[in-house]
């Protein structure tokens, strides 16, 4: 399938499920509302011609300060796809609000979700809704805020943290 | 309270004497068998490991976040310290999203180049993991011998590069300087030394009794988990997945050279030993093929009239007498020094946006050097239209993306780095579950976890 059709059968299936959907440089994207991305990523899965057998990445970006979305929606959760069996790729945004920042977890489908949205929550601070153990992953436990945040400054320092002597 | 004798040598806690009790076992971070900074913290039942956490983040040094600080090529040093016993692929990696992002094709022979370097890198790479979980298991010959090949291969790219291994190679558009003179023969060199080696460590480990029972059935991953947790690279082709980034979505000039990918059947820890062992033959197999394939051929530096100290032409570019000084031909060395301007346009991309001018244009004359600072000042630069990209190369560990978001400005909005042996590591509690304590040490040493890339 190419990546165009891909987008098509999403379309197709999901109706307003999926919100946009582009190609830019030969990356097909496809823009999911939060209450659908677990049933696209469902079938994206277990569809026989879809086949997205590998969660390749999961990440999150901050929009607070992209020119022109500075009232959209703050984050995005940005998944990659890819299918061995049919070597095509494809990639799923959902975007979230600041004051609710949730996305439902893809640990059930892939358990390497856990620890991808683990740092995302450390880094952006987006939760993930019936993650079975949502740790920080990269920073302690101790740190405050989120540091991939456009709001985090990036020379600000926290007191190191050791053991108590 | 009376104490027995097992609380005094296990600690408080551990036995009250009503049958048995785990025992919780801190591996690292700093531990002569962890290479990298990492804890897992280890639940026995007596020698076997019931549950495990892995505990990653010791060496997080804000990778993403200060490739936002910087313009694009700013990232590049950074990208170097990811994975550190191959940077040449994680530079070229980067700087092929940029140019993804972009729309700009890399030069022929560049591609060629990126390719030749890389396969180095990965040589060098598999060198060091089997040489030091071969150390880990009490074979410390293969480890003497197997840094002794790598330091051939990394004299190699100090030569091409001028470094070991802060090599910060590659540049959006190209790369920084041309092969070396002699370069095909060097490596022929190299690689003879190198076929030896690996000859005799596959005398001295494949059939060998102990190493066998240490690697044979130890580590095991089922080719369905092996998917799920996204692991890619020797790991997946060594439980049977003929995925090859190289093979599967060509990139540079992969498609133009022959090679196999070595698969193996039961993903355990000695199948990934001889995946590593076949990808490194078929690695030097592509070097050969490119270095004979490679367009421009050698660069043959024949110049006619003065020619001038390369230092004083452009200490006189600098005092303004640039008059005449285009005519003059200079001999920079296409390495280290600089680049002469024939060699440059044979590696670089021809376009005026990207990629700094050569020398000779900057300091002789006013149109390079407006281009020159047209791409150094703050807020020009190499500016991306609006976008993203994601462009994933096969790294040494398996698939190493980068995913870049672009605003317009002349600094990257977003580097997201998906790091090769970040799946492995969230799978290892799964791999050394049910198995003795000392198996943790080979199964963690087969997954070749580099903490640069792991904690960015």
């Amino acid at each position: 399938m190419d990546g165009q059709a891909i987008l098509r059968r999403l379309r197709s299936t999901f109706g307003s499920g999926i919100a946009e959907t582009h190609d830019h440089r030969g990356d097909h994207t496809a823009v999911v509302e939060r209450s659908a991305i677990p049933d696209v990523l469902r079938v994206c899965r277990d569809d026989a011609d879809l086949g997205f057998d590998v969660l390749m990445d999961l990440t999150a970006v901050d929009y607070l300060k992209y020119p022109d979305r500075e009232f959209g929606p703050r984050f995005e959760v940005v998944y990659h796809l890819y299918s061995l069996s049919h070597n095509h790729r494809v990639r799923l945004k959902v975007r979230v609000e600041e004051d609710d920042a949730r996305v439902p977890s893809a640990t059930d489908l892939w358990p390497i979700a856990n620890w991808f949205e683990r740092e995302v929550w450390d880094m952006f601070g987006i939760r993930f809704d019936d993650h079975p153990d949502l740790r920080r992953l990269l920073m302690y436990e101790e740190f405050h805020g989120h540091p991939l945040r456009k709001d985090y400054p990036v020379n600000k320092r926290q007191p190191l943290i050791g053991p108590k002597v | 309270m009376e104490r027995t004798r097992r609380e005094i040598y296990l600690g408080e806690g551990s036995g009250t004497g009503s049958g048995s009790q785990h025992l919780y076992v801190n591996m690292g971070p700093s531990h002569p068998a962890m290479h990298g900074v990492i804890r897992i913290v280890a639940e026995l039942d007596g020698e076997t490991v019931v549950k495990a956490d892995v505990e990653i983040g010791y060496l997080h040094r804000a990778f993403e976040k200060e490739c936002e600080v910087g313009p694009y090529n700013n990232a590049i040093p950074f990208t170097d310290r990811l994975n550190y016993v191959s940077p040449l692929i994680n530079n070229f990696g980067y700087a092929s999203c940029v140019e993804k992002l972009l729309g700009i094709d890399v030069t022929e022979r560049c591609q060629y180049l990126r390719v030749i370097m890389s396969e180095i890198s990965r040589v060098c790479d598999h060198l060091t993991c089997i040489g030091a979980s071969a150390m880990e298991l009490g074979a410390f010959t293969v480890f003497l011998y197997m840094i002794k090949a790598r330091e051939y291969l990394w004299e190699l790219v100090e030569d091409v590069t001028g470094a070991r291994l802060t090599i910060s190679y590659a540049r959006v558009g190209g790369v920084k300087a041309d092969l070396s003179e002699g370069f095909a023969l060097k490596v022929r060199k190299a690689f003879k030394e190198t076929r030896q080696v690996l000859e005799e460590v596959h005398k001295l480990l494949t059939g060998n009794r102990i190493f066998m029972d240490r690697m044979v059935g130890v580590g095991a991953l089922s080719r369905e988990e092996t998917i799920a947790y996204a692991i890619t690279g020797p790991l997946l082709r060594a439980a049977g997945v003929p995925y090859d980034v190289r093979r599967a979505q060509p990139y540079w000039a992969y498609d133009r050279v022959e090679f196999e990918i070595p698969t193996g059947r039961n993903g355990d820890n000695y199948d990934r030993y001889l995946v590593r062992i076949a990808e490194m033959e078929q690695s030097m197999r592509i070097v050969e093929q490119a270095l004979e394939a490679i367009p421009g051929g050698p660069i043959n530096v024949d110049w006619e009239g003065r020619a001038i100290d390369p230092a004083s032409y452009i200490d006189r570019g600098k005092q303004g007498k640039t008059e005449g000084l285009l005519l003059i031909p200079i001999t920079l060395s296409p390495n280290l020094a600089g680049l002469e301007k024939p060699v440059h346009q044979m590696v670089n991309v021809a376009d005026k946006r990207v990629v700094l001018p050569p020398k000779e244009e900057t300091y002789g004359s006013i149109e390079g050097l407006m281009n020159h600072f047209m791409l150094i000042m703050d807020g020009y630069g190499i500016r991306p239209p609006k976008g993203e990209a994601y462009f994933p190369v096969e790294g040494a560990n398996g698939e190493l993306g980068f995913y870049i978001v672009s605003d317009g400005t002349d600094r990257p909005y977003r580097v997201r780095c998906r790091p090769p042996c970040f799946p492995p590591m969230a799978a290892l509690p799964r791999m050394i579950e049910g198995e003795m304590v000392a198996d943790v040490v080979p199964t963690f040493g087969s997954i070749n976890m580099i903490a640069g890339e792991l904690d960015r």
